[in-house]
């Protein structure tokens, strides 16, 4: 079989594959966004020096994103498997509300073991939405929809105009939200350490890689006999867990939590996720992306009122980003599928 | 690969599968040995998709003998045939167009290093290695997206030899492949078989059947007919084989006087899916484009009412040009399409039968701009009525009908419009004998009115029966033009399996 085949059909790269690597990142959506942000951040700072150098603005630079960066990476994870999860704000509420209520309860409770509430509840709640959608072979979109009027009334029932205060929680847990480690604030790190353990994990874990190929073509990863049912309730079980987490989080970070709290966040976790390159359809994009997403996101709403831009400007700011975000990438796809065809038709 | 074992390393016998009253496949038949490549040949509904979806574990058999290396198997999944040993490739694969290449390979089997992390220089070390046994030169991290048929199907077959496959199933690999790739393909292939793997090689190009298998079964409505060494039959005992059946007189043609041209179609050129379309169809006439699934005949004729683009030639109805890309302006020029697809392109399943036939007429029927359920009624009754559509009421809904019915709805839609050219894909295809009957009835009564009508159909008694001149079309060319007269079994299929670019 050697030797006999004069004809190459599609040429392997000559790039090493470091070379090969580092192409890809310069080409790469997360690279753009980042350079977005510190565009976003040096503007600011230029109309307002203190947006970047007063005492507390690097502490607030890091510290407000936490929570939503926290929600876009697990909703990050069940787009990649051609899903969406509505459902994650008023899983924020109910495991916030949850959490304020069990330190009424009992003030003495560790707050680690109430972290662990937080995360297990949402996860239950992930798991209710894995299940409907993974059994009922119902779309993700109508299943969270759903799960999310559901859960957001079992919070209005059992908070009703009831909230928690700062003063119903314990000092050490409020003091989480402030507190920093070497500058950085601890909230910032949880979600650090999120980002990074689910980031790792999507690229190195054989389960991780399946969800790709899960959102990349569904029948392809059946026919591959891939555990498509289970990864999916995976995926959401996880979007729910760190729902709860971004819940308890909230609850550290406000104090106060009403039966309102985090009402619209889905729809920002989901606009960090595309914003940051997650494909809406699913298969490709990566966690970084969404975490970068959120970041940009949230600091633009800051920094827009800086900059003199009216309030009622920075939704369509959000909107014009998601959808140059969505434009972009179809350029990009029809640019590459163009070259493509180029090159197959040339030989 | 471990020695080959003593007898057929693939035994399959008397397979039978039913769907619902229909029986796909009845007596499926057979046996391959190790180190040989075996043609599974047959027109079009022979059963030869059915076998090899048993074969794949996506079908359970109902009935017969299904034995791997000597031993009874029975597949319920497809990854148990995987782990057995037996790969399909399909003619179009599926593949993960968002994945690299070499994820495409080892989903789901990454090869792990330490602290199960998937190791992708392995990943690639071992991608490089499949591709270089396999002759083929292929970028392992460029994503599938936008690979060629081809390149998609090598993808599949190293997957297949890196999980060791002793039987490896090709279900017509070459239709959309180039003369080159065909020729790296079979290079492929003879590699494989040489390597003592057993191959089945689904196709109806008969050249390439007998320039590179050593054996062929000929599958024929479901039922085995034949097995022969190549080396001991020809093309023509082949082709008889498969064809092997008298046209019967289900169909009714009546003869017609044949009138003035009305569609003229001339040097009709789409890059990849048809080439040099030159015809005509006269008044009273029925033209029959026949041909092989994935000829591309449905896509000339979605071409000509202007649904798909094409890059050159014209189309006129009467004398005059009919513009392309345009079906509004076929409409109003007289031709009418009934789609090959009832249920996603010609009916609106959700609709009554009523709105179903008056939807292309509408805004003929509406008064002021408004449509009433009773105009509708009124419009639609008589077309109904003259199909003998078996609908209590025209009120009900597309959905809970019968193909047949379906059928006569969709046909007595388009007759609304009154049109001069009818185009009908596939008229009969899923529909019990006795409406078959009333659709070629049907058909042959308005072509006496003086309707053209250009039928697609792979049925070739139906083709035989039904048409005053049968278009042959094979890879997208038109390679026959037979008179009634001259339209026999053999030498549709003859201009059927001819391959203009393949030269063994």
């Amino acid at each position: 079989m050697t030797g006999q085949v004069t004809e190459q059909l599609v040429e392997p790269s000559r790039l090493s594959p470091a070379r090969r690597a580092w192409r890809t990142v310069r080409r790469s959506r997360e690279l753009a966004i980042g350079v977005v942000l510190l565009a976003v951040i040096a503007a600011a700072t230029a109309a307002n020096d203190s947006f970047l150098l007063s005492p507390n603005s690097w502490r607030d630079l890091l510290l407000t994103p936490s929570v939503l960066v926290v929600l876009a990476v697990g909703q990050a994870v069940v787009i990649i498997t051609r899903n969406v999860d509505l459902s994650v704000g008023s899983i924020l509420a109910l495991t916030a509300y949850l959490s304020g209520r069990l330190f009424i309860a009992n003030p003495d409770l560790p707050v680690p073991v109430v972290f662990l509430v937080a995360m297990l509840a949402g996860a239950a709640l992930g798991l209710v939405n894995g299940l409907l959608v993974g059994l009922g072979r119902v779309p993700a979109l109508v299943i969270t929809l759903g799960t999310l009027y559901v859960y957001r009334g079992v919070v209005l029932t059992w908070a009703g105009s009831d909230r928690v205060n700062a003063s119903d929680l314990p000092g050490t847990f409020l003091a989480l939200g402030t507190r920093t480690v070497l500058t950085v604030p601890v909230l910032a790190v949880v979600a650090l350490v999120v980002l990074a353990a689910v980031g790792y994990h999507l690229h190195t874990a054989r389960g991780g890689r399946e969800l790709y190929a899960i959102g990349s073509e569904p029948d392809a990863a059946v026919l591959y006999g891939l555990p498509v049912r289970r990864r999916v309730i995976g995926a959401f079980v996880l979007s729910g867990g760190l729902a709860g987490l971004a819940g308890i989080m909230f609850a550290a970070r406000y104090g106060t939590i009403s039966s309102g709290a985090g009402l619209g966040t889905e729809l920002q976790a989901v606009a960090a996720a595309v914003i940051g390159g997650v494909a809406i359809f699913g298969g490709s994009g990566t966690v970084w992306g969404a975490a970068l997403g959120a970041v940009l996101l949230v600091t633009i709403n800051r920094a827009l009122p800086i900059l003199g831009i009216p309030d009622f400007w920075q939704q369509a700011v959000v909107g014009v980003l998601i959808i140059g975000a969505i434009v972009l990438d179809r350029l990009l796809a029809n640019r590459t599928a163009r070259r493509l065809v180029r090159a197959r038709d040339a030989r | 690969m471990a020695s080959p074992p003593a007898g057929p390393v693939l035994e399959l016998r008397g397979v039978r599968k039913a769907f619902g009253p229909v029986a796909a496949l009845r007596s499926g038949t057979l046996s391959v040995d190790g180190g040989s490549i075996h043609a599974l040949v047959g027109e079009n509904g022979a059963g030869k998709s059915t076998l090899v979806k048993i074969l794949s574990g996506l079908y359970r058999r109902d009935a017969g003998t299904f034995r791997l290396h000597g031993r009874d198997v029975d597949f319920t999944t497809t990854a148990e045939a995987r782990a057995a040993g037996v790969a399909v490739i399909y003619q179009e694969p599926t593949l993960f167009p968002d994945l690299s290449v070499m994820e495409n390979i080892f989903m789901g089997r990454h090869p792990l290093r330490t602290g199960r992390r998937v190791d992708r220089r392995a990943m690639r070390d071992r991608t490089t290695a499949l591709f270089a046994r396999l002759g083929v030169t292929l970028d392992p991290l460029r994503p599938a997206e936008g690979l060629s048929i081809a390149d998609q199907q090598i993808i599949e077959i190293a997957k297949a030899i890196s999980l060791d496959a002793s039987v490896l199933v090709m279900d017509e690999p070459t239709a959309a492949l180039s003369a080159l790739e065909v020729r790296r393909l079979f290079q492929v292939a003879r590699s494989l078989r040489d390597e003592g793997r057993a191959l089945v090689f689904i196709s109806h190009r008969l050249d390439e059947v007998f320039d590179l298998c050593d054996a062929v079964t000929v599958l024929r409505d479901g039922e085995y007919v034949a097995t022969a060494a190549v080396a001991d039959t020809s093309v023509g005992e082949v082709v008889t084989h498969m064809v092997g059946r008298t046209v019967d007189d289900l169909f009714p043609k009546v003869p017609a006087p044949v009138g003035d041209v009305r569609l003229e179609v001339r040097g009709l050129r789409r890059a990849g899916v048809f080439h040099d379309v030159s015809f005509d169809v006269r008044a009273g006439e029925i033209v029959a484009l026949a041909g092989l699934v994935g000829a591309g005949r449905s896509e000339i004729a979605r071409a000509v009412f202007g649904v798909d683009p094409y890059d050159a030639g014209s189309v006129r109805l009467d004398g005059r040009p009919v513009p392309p890309r345009s079906p509004r302006a076929a409409v109003r020029a007289g031709i009418a399409l009934v789609p090959e697809d009832r249920r996603q392109q010609g009916l609106v399943t959700d609709s009554t039968v009523a709105r179903n036939v008056t939807a292309v007429v509408r805004a003929r029927i509406a008064r002021l701009g408004m449509l009433t359920s009773r105009r509708e009624s009124d419009a639609a009754a008589p077309w109904a009525s003259r199909l003998e559509v078996k609908t209590n009421a025209l009120d009900m809904h597309g959905s809970t009908m019968s193909g047949g019915n379906q059928q006569k709805v969709v046909i007595a839609k388009w007759l609304a419009t009154t049109p001069t050219l009818l185009i009908i894909d596939e008229p009969t295809r899923g529909i019990d004998v006795g409406t078959k009957a009333e659709v070629h009835r049907l058909l042959s009564e308005l072509a006496g009115q003086g309707m053209a009508i250009l039928m697609i159909s792979s049925e070739l008694p139906e083709v035989l029966g039904m048409a005053d001149r049968v278009l042959v079309v094979a890879e997208g060319r038109i390679t026959a033009d037979l008179p009634r007269a001259d339209a026999t079994p053999e030498s549709v299929m003859h201009a059927a399996t001819a391959t203009l670019e393949y030269q063994p």
